[in-house]
């Protein structure tokens, strides 16, 4: 018996050595598990339709197009063109990602005929008035956050999850801290639920429908965004995903704008 | 039969204290429901249109419940470094208050300018400490000119600049357990004003040579509180004192004064009991009903135990004279309780709930006053000993003699009062409206001190909302709107009331010179809707976590809100102002035509509304209380006859308001409705001696006018005195709908009494013949039911 304990406290003690990672650690491995995993796709598209509500229920439409290459050693390339409202159609979007830099923006707006760089900074704001930031939709490098793994719970449709804290890293976040379900399977970003400069809890993003692309990548067909603190919400449904379609960086440049 | 209730209350006194504890204490249990709600929505009813109006206007718009907070320099220098630094510090530290979603200041405005053909969106300034006298120069230029800026966030002189933060408080919270409860607006409110406080005291101490002032929604919200807390804590001491020394000097014995307090708190404890059971939300105005309860509670108290008290100086025995004194006093204490709360319950008809409220709370305290003065009173009153002291009263003589008097000059007395009373009715229309809600409270609340400093440097607190509402999606870019919308501003701000307007199309024109090299031919609004659409789009993509144009624009860009801020004007002002945006409205852009909404207007509404509503409400108890009257005196002639000592007092006291103040509002509509209740009071006592002596005595008008002076005349003259010092103490408050009530309804019971003594006697002689026309039927039914 007195043995048996032994052996059993040596191996406890032994394989927490083994595995003591730090929740740090253990959070980073998990953010860079899923990098790799989404790693490949080259390429792809899609259709976005955003539907934004208000407190008193009324809703407003917007509908985009979605081009994104995949960065090698800096972040994606991707371009936005919007189809609605009716005013802005023609007006397309031109975003190259990085880690912690501030990332580049162009807008290119038909009225005007001209390319326009967004000084931006700030992507802690709504894009195009909606309960998303600039900051939510972006490519999720993997070093704009510190991680701390916090539990495994349950999540989804019967799946397991990864609980990770996340903090931003770039000074002009408008957060202080992201709790992300990741679910343990596939890496798939279940739902994050999004804390202020003062550390409430401001909104909650749960992505539903998952389907798996080019026998790899997962994307979720509907991302549903509620702030908490306004009532507002934000549903965003995509369809008809392409993934290697042959764009390159040729497609992703300032001229390409206009087209 | 009343005898005999007499008789059995003394011999079951026991039974009757114990019950009447035990009822007061299960009454009392209902204490524990209790809450007060400061939120200012409270004075608005459900479905009152501009309050929804308004609320239509919170749901499309970021909310507007905000704490201002103003930074005043010393010397009066905001565009040098350390200013600007404290500025840039504070904004930061701002957002870090509970359900802050917003923070807008001069050191994180969003400008926009041309760098080399980009449009640039950043802060005014980043790191004041280093910024060179050229910078300052430059950001001072920018923030002067800027109007979403001017008269806003920084003032013209350049001498105080404030920040503004905006909150949105959620209606449910989430408990640990995840379970979805009700919040309480009242903590939540409580818990911004420390954290702002907090933030108060940390820049005067870091930064010494700035003073900081604080107002917004959030704060007058909280000042509705911390006014009841000081009214509490200063007026309901100050009035029990006033009234323990009163009943003392009156009764000269501890026994009846220590009983009388009794009865009073037990009145006061039972009814916001009850209230607590009936689910009465407290408020500023509800938290005056102590005082109100206490006064006249008071009065009951005073007759039974004047007249026990006398008896037992004319040799009866203690429990005998308590027999006697119920006799005597339960009718005209019964009915003057139900007229009291019949007045009471009249302001049910008030258009504001905390009125609605406050009569019902008031109700219940008069009613459960009367209650504990016929069970209560004369159990403890007996089981306490009584010092016996004799002693004369001259009183009676200086009655009998004024009694002389007013006969002697009742015809100067009738045309003389006559003329006054016509006179200061004459008067009532040159009261003039005003509910300005910051001059709700006076110069004691810190709320009035620093809003009445911003309104003097910085800009008005009072402000209109219009919401803009266009037929399509994006309408708001379209170029006849803007157009339309930009000749309203423009037209708005020729307006002499006018300090401020803001609006989309300043930014539009800002937007389509940055869009054009920053060139100042194009400071216009952009030449097409796809234009103006596009240019919207790029400044919004290039704007902060919690700074988007959700304050101006909906998300369907369909509406835009124009919030125009005014001077410290009056209610007339504002409805004149009102009245004229309509009516330009209509005559201009009829199709964009919205409807004002904003607590200015609301308040700008209130006193108006509440004096129709409470004409109703005056009107059923007038009614219901002369109907008591008839009855109680027996004859429909005196019941209208009692019509003038009831309703004159009244007319002449918002007369002699006209003279002394002149301003009337949400509170004192209800004062005429209230007030009847009480000041019939005195007719009832005073007519029912007069009938007394008239028909049972058989006396002639004159004597009986001697017989009512002498029996009734100094328990009338001490009560009013001690209703009025009961009301002047409420006229103290620090909140002005307490202290212009409690103020006037002392005028109102004082002129009551005037009237009774100069009026009513020489009228009622005057009119002696067409009195009793009818009397002989009445006399005879009054012999049948006193021989019973």
């Amino acid at each position: 018996m007195k043995i048996k304990l032994l052996l059993a406290t040596v191996l406890t003690v032994s394989s927490l050595g083994l595995y003591a990672e730090t929740p740090a650690e253990k959070g980073l491995k998990i953010a860079q598990a899923a990098d790799v995993s989404d790693q490949g796709f080259s390429d792809f598209t899609a259709n976005m339709v955003m539907t934004l509500k208000n407190r008193a229920g009324k809703t407003s439409r917007r509908i985009i197009r979605i081009k994104t290459l995949e960065g090698k050693g800096d972040g994606d390339k991707s371009l936005s063109l919007f189809d609605e409202p009716a005013d802005v159609k023609g007006t397309a979007m031109l975003t190259f990602s990085h880690g912690l830099k501030p990332d580049d923006q162009w807008l290119y707006l038909p009225a005007l005929k001209r390319v326009k760089r967004i000084n931006s900074r700030n992507k802690s704001g709504p894009f195009m008035g909606s309960e998303f930031a600039f900051e939510d939709l972006g490519s999720q490098e993997v070093e704009k956050y510190t991680y701390k793994y916090l539990k495994e719970e349950a999540c989804g449709s019967g799946w397991k999850c990864h609980v990770v804290e996340r903090t931003p890293a770039y000074k002009y976040s408008g957060y202080t801290k992201q709790v992300a379900w990741i679910d343990t399977k596939e890496y798939r970003p279940v739902k994050v639920m999004y804390y202020d400069r003062k550390n409430s809890l401001l909104k909650t993003l749960n992505a539903t429908g998952f389907k798996q692309y080019a026998g790899k990548h997962w994307r979720p067909a509907t991302m549903a965004m509620q702030n908490h603190q306004t009532g507002k919400s934000t549903i965003l449904q995509w369809t008809n995903y392409k993934f290697k379609t042959g764009l390159n960086n040729r497609d992703f440049n300032k001229k390409s704008l206009a087209r | 039969m009343i005898k005999k209730y007499a008789e059995s209350v003394i011999k079951l006194r026991w039974v009757l204290l114990i019950a009447s504890v035990v009822l007061m204490l299960i009454a009392a249990s209902g204490a524990k429901n209790l809450f007060f709600n400061n939120d200012y929505h409270i004075f608005f009813s459900e479905d009152d249109p501009r309050l929804k109006a308004f609320e239509d206007l919170q749901n499309t718009y970021t909310k507007n419940d905000n704490v201002i907070l103003v930074l005043a320099p010393k010397d009066g220098v905001v565009f040098k470094t350390d200013t600007l630094a404290a500025i840039e510090d504070v904004t930061e530290r701002a957002w870090q208050t509970p359900y802050s979603i917003r923070v807008d200041s001069l050191s994180n405005y969003q400008h926009s300018e041309s760098v080399e053909d980009d449009m640039s969106v950043a802060n005014l300034y980043e790191e004041a400490s280093e910024l060179s006298a050229d910078d300052l120069a430059r950001i001072k230029d920018i923030a002067l000119n800027e109007p979403l800026l001017r008269h806003r966030l920084i003032s013209e002189k350049a001498h105080v600049s404030s920040i503004n933060i905006t909150m949105e408080f959620p209606k449910e919270i989430q408990d640990e357990n995840g379970v979805t409860k009700a919040a309480d607006p009242t903590k939540q409110v409580s818990e911004v004003v420390t954290e702002v406080r907090k933030l108060k005291s940390y820049i005067e101490k870091t930064y010494p040579e700035i003073t900081v002032y604080l107002s917004g929604i959030v704060m007058l919200n909280n000042a509705f509180g911390e006014a009841t807390i000081y009214d509490m804590s200063h007026l309901l001491p100050m009035a029990l004192l006033l009234i323990l020394i009163t009943v003392y000097l009156l009764l000269r014995s501890i026994s009846g004064t220590i009983t009388t307090l009794l009865v009073i708190v037990f009145s006061v404890v039972t009814a916001f009991g009850l209230a607590g059971w009936l689910g009465i939300q407290l408020s500023s105005p509800v938290m005056s009903a102590p005082v109100i309860i206490l006064t006249l509670a008071v009065a009951d108290c005073v007759h039974i135990l004047s007249t026990w008290l006398s008896e037992i100086r004319h040799g009866k025995d203690k429990k005998l004279a308590m027999v006697e004194s119920l006799r005597v006093n339960f009718m005209p204490v019964f009915l003057t309780s139900l007229t009291t709360a019949i007045g009471f319950l009249s302001l049910n008809t008030s258009d504001a709930p905390p009125f609605r409220d406050l009569g019902n709370v008031a109700a219940m305290g008069v009613l459960a006053a009367f209650i504990f003065s016929i069970f209560f009173l004369p159990a403890i009153a007996t089981l306490l000993p009584v010092k016996e002291q004799k002693k004369e009263t001259h009183t009676l003589k200086v009655m009998s003699s004024f009694a002389e008097w007013v006969i002697a000059k009742q015809k100067a007395l009738l045309i003389g009062m006559s003329s006054i009373a016509v006179l200061l009715i004459v008067l009532i229309p040159i009261n003039e409206l005003n509910d300005v809600f910051v001059e709700y409270f006076d110069d004691r609340i810190e709320f009035r001190r620093d809003t009445d400093f911003i309104s003097q440097n910085l800009t008005g607190i009072y402000n209109i909302e219009y919401s803009i509402n266009t037929e399509n999606t994006g309408d708001i870019a379209d170029p006849d709107v803007l157009a339309n919308i930009k000749k309203f501003t423009d037209w708005l701000n020729t307006q002499p009331e006018v300090i401020h307007v803001n609006t989309v199309t300043d930014t539009f024109t800002r937007l389509n010179k940055n869009m054009h090299g920053d060139d100042k031919s194009f400071y216009r609004l952009p030449e097409s809707r796809e234009m103006a659409a596009q240019y919207l789009l790029l400044y919004e993509m290039s704007l902060p976590f919690g700074l988007d144009l959700n304050n101006q624009i909906d998300i369907d860009k369909k509406s835009t809100r124009i919030t125009v801020t005014l001077k410290t004007i009056s209610t007339q002002q504002v409805l004149d102002i009102e009245t004229r945006v309509d009516q330009w409205m209509d005559e201009n852009i009829p199709k964009l035509k919205a409807i004002g909404a904003s607590p200015t207007i609301m308040f700008a509404h209130i006193g108006m509304k509440n004096i129709i509503s409470m004409i109703s409400g005056t009107t059923i108890a007038l009614v219901l209380i002369s109907l008591i009257l008839v009855f109680a005196l027996k004859s429909w002639r005196y019941g209208l006859l009692s019509l003038i000592p009831n309703l004159v007092p009244a007319g002449m006291a918002f007369g002699i308001w006209a003279i002394i103040n002149g301003e009337i509002g949400l509170a004192l509509s209800v004062v005429t409705a209230m007030t009847l209740g009480i000041v019939v009071d005195d007719t009832i006592h005073f007519l029912s001696k007069y009938l007394r002596a008239r028909r049972e005595k058989g006396l002639g008008a004159e004597d009986a006018v001697r017989y009512a002076f002498s029996t009734v005349g100094v328990a009338l003259w001490v009560t009013s005195v001690a209703l009025v010092a009961g009301f002047l103490v409420l006229a103290t408050s620090s909140f002005k709908l307490n202290s212009g009530m409690g103020l006037l309804t002392a005028i109102v019971i004082a002129i009551a009494l005037i009237v009774d003594f100069l009026l009513l006697p020489p009228l009622l002689i005057k009119l002696d013949a067409w009195l009793n026309k009818d009397s002989k039927v009445t006399e005879t039914v009054l012999a049948e039911i006193k021989t019973k």
